[in-house]
């Protein structure tokens, strides 16, 4: 099993080199270099002053030139310094990026509480009024936008009801409360963000968990097990789940990317100061080196995420353990 | 429920391509005076803080939302069944080289790579279109790669090969026309995608930009006015999850008609 992870991890190698290519590239190879932009709100600035500017941002060297200088920067974490403030890229994401890391792990564990159970629920009594009702759920929180969601959620429980909070992630006298209160604070701010994140993979996983564990009950070896006597609960639970929580892991991996897309909106409705909103201002502004920085980061937590599916995957699965 | 689906994208087909015979308004035109009124005889859906016809626009931007989806999906076929069908058919070196650079791809969540590029492009109805045509094609690729992995070894590739066929002939002829279920199959669910990529961004301001009406850019106003105007948020995102939730029923149908093979 060490082997296998380690062989996985080698092959990230490639990847992220992949990734450094894509995020440079996205930035550079489009027209028109990012000065312009800054230089095209002062149509009087001289040629010279153009020069210098490309030179202190190393846009006179050849693109690759440019390339390496970046990777040889962002191998020590240097990712250059914000247009807007002039402070660390770095320093401007280490700070953002726990609260999105936050929110999307406990999505995460909001979607398998949910999701796991409504699927072998609906697999097993298939056709029921409980199955039914709940493909009507999924259709409609697959197809529902997580915004839309949003916005009614506060419209309704934020601003009808005024029981929830609508914005940021704590209240603004958070710092004098004592840590209980401040725990209870955190919590209620991320009731909101959290549900809404989660809902759109929430239906989508409930959806596969169901095919899975249909797919799973038609095999013989369910038979077998039925046949030998046990009860339905240990056939299900302990023959049938495990087998059919297999591929569940895999999508859940394969689902990373699209959580962190949605952290983008979500963060900018709630007011919530983490990685997407970080990127969405960074837009705003074009600074360059909040966006090429965001855009790599965003890579790695997906690559991450995907290495600990696998990970799962290998300790859930014992064929691959033993042959790896 | 394919055919609910079928039905209500025909429905929206129709709304967009004959929106300026269905509603006597402009989408554009300011009215003050009629600023936020609920909805009415007059005005069905009531109207939006610039007093504009909330019907009249969620129409015309269903022009928007539906021409951005077709066209963004329909870019992102063409690239996938390129790469992909090159890939699956020749193999070795140039199949490790464009599917590993889909992987690469795929690595990126969705929104920050279209964020990143809008950034250096900015934002417009064009720029969208491309940009999720760019960033969607990988799926497509691995699907009709797939397909041709098999397909190419069939008897009569073989036979065609040996009268003479060239590569081209072999792919454009006999592959791709028997391989594209599948994509044709993701290409629906990829509408559904892209409308909802494209109300985000719109949303978030980075896509149609206003005055032009969008359901996302519509609802990014409905938030200014949270609590007030109930009706320009709930309407144009009724009007998103139809068209997704159309998309993906057709898509659903698709694919149990193109696949025997049932639970």
């Amino acid at each position: 099993m060490i082997n296998y992870i380690i062989r996985r991890i080698l092959q990230i190698i490639p990847i992220l080199f992949g990734i450094t290519i894509i995020s440079f590239a996205v930035i550079h190879l489009a027209p028109g270099k990012p000065t312009d932009l800054m230089l095209r709100l002062n149509p009087k600035i001289e040629y010279e002053a153009r020069e210098k500017l490309e030179r202190i941002y190393g846009l006179d060297k050849p693109l690759y030139v440019q390339y390496f200088d970046w990777i040889r920067k962002i191998a020590h974490f240097d990712f250059g310094r914000s247009f807007t403030d002039n402070r660390p890229v770095i320093e401007k994401i280490a700070e953002r990026l726990p609260i999105t890391i936050l929110i999307n792990t406990l999505a995460m564990a909001v979607i398998l509480i949910f999701s796991i159970p409504i699927g072998i629920k609906s697999a097993v009594r298939r056709g029921s009024f409980f199955d039914r009702v709940t493909t009507v759920f999924v259709f409609i929180g697959f197809a529902a936008p997580s915004f839309w969601l949003a916005l009614l959620l506060m419209s309704f429980l934020g601003v009808r009801l005024g029981i929830l909070p609508v914005a940021g992630i704590v209240s603004l006298d958070f710092e004098n409360f004592a840590f209980s209160h401040k725990t209870i604070d955190l919590l209620r701010h991320l009731i909101l963000p959290v549900s809404v994140a989660s809902i759109g993979s929430l239906a989508g996983l409930s959806r596969y968990m169901r095919q899975s564990m249909l797919g799973t009950l038609s095999q013989d070896y369910i038979r077998t097990a039925r046949a030998k006597g046990l009860s339905e609960r240990k056939v299900i639970y302990k023959h049938a789940l495990r087998n059919a929580l297999l591929p569940i892991i895999t999508i859940l991996g394969l689902s990373i990317p699209a959580l962190i897309s949605g952290s983008v909106i979500l963060e900018t409705i709630f007011s919530i100061p983490g990685m997407g909103r970080l990127m969405v201002e960074a837009v705003f502004t074009r600074d360059y080196n909040i966006v090429m920085a965001g855009l790599f980061v965003s890579a790695l937590l997906t690559l991450a995420g995907n290495l600990i599916a696998d990970i799962a995957y290998v300790y859930a699965d014992p064929r691959i353990r033993y042959k790896a | 429920m394919t055919l609910f689906g079928a039905g209500m994208i025909l429905l929206l087909v129709f709304v967009a391509v004959f929106a300026p015979q269905i509603t006597k308004y402009d989408p554009t035109c300011i009215d003050i005076q009629e600023a936020l009124c609920q909805p009415s005889l007059e005005h069905p859906l009531g109207t939006d803080l610039l007093g504009r016809d909330l019907f009249t626009r969620m129409i015309y931007a269903s022009r928007i939302a539906l021409l951005i989806g077709f066209v963004a999906v329909g870019l992102a076929a063409v690239i996938g069944v390129f790469f992909g069908s090159i890939a699956g058919y020749f193999g070795g070196k140039i199949d490790s080289v464009i599917m590993r650079f889909a992987d690469v791809m795929l690595c990126f969540p969705a929104f920050f790579l279209i964020l990143a590029v809008i950034a250096v492009v900015g934002p417009s109805i064009f720029n969208i279109m491309v940009i999720i045509g760019l960033t969607s094609w990988m799926g497509m690729a691995r699907l009709i790669r797939a397909e041709i992995l098999s397909l190419k070894t069939r008897d009569y590739i073989s036979a065609s090969r040996a009268l003479g066929a060239s590569n081209f002939f072999i792919i454009t002829r006999h592959l791709i026309p028997n391989g594209i279920g599948p994509v044709l199959i993701s290409f629906v669910f990829g509408v559904a995608g892209a409308v909802l990529t494209e109300a985000g961004l719109s949303f978030l301001g980075l896509g149609v930009q206003p005055p032009d009406p969008s359901w996302g850019n519509i609802l990014m106003e409905g938030k200014a006015v949270l609590g007030i105007g109930w009706w320009v948020i709930l309407f144009p995102g009724l009007a998103i999850l139809i068209t997704v939730l159309a998309f993906n029923l057709l898509g659903e149908g698709l694919r149990d008609a193109l696949n025997p093979r049932k639970l």
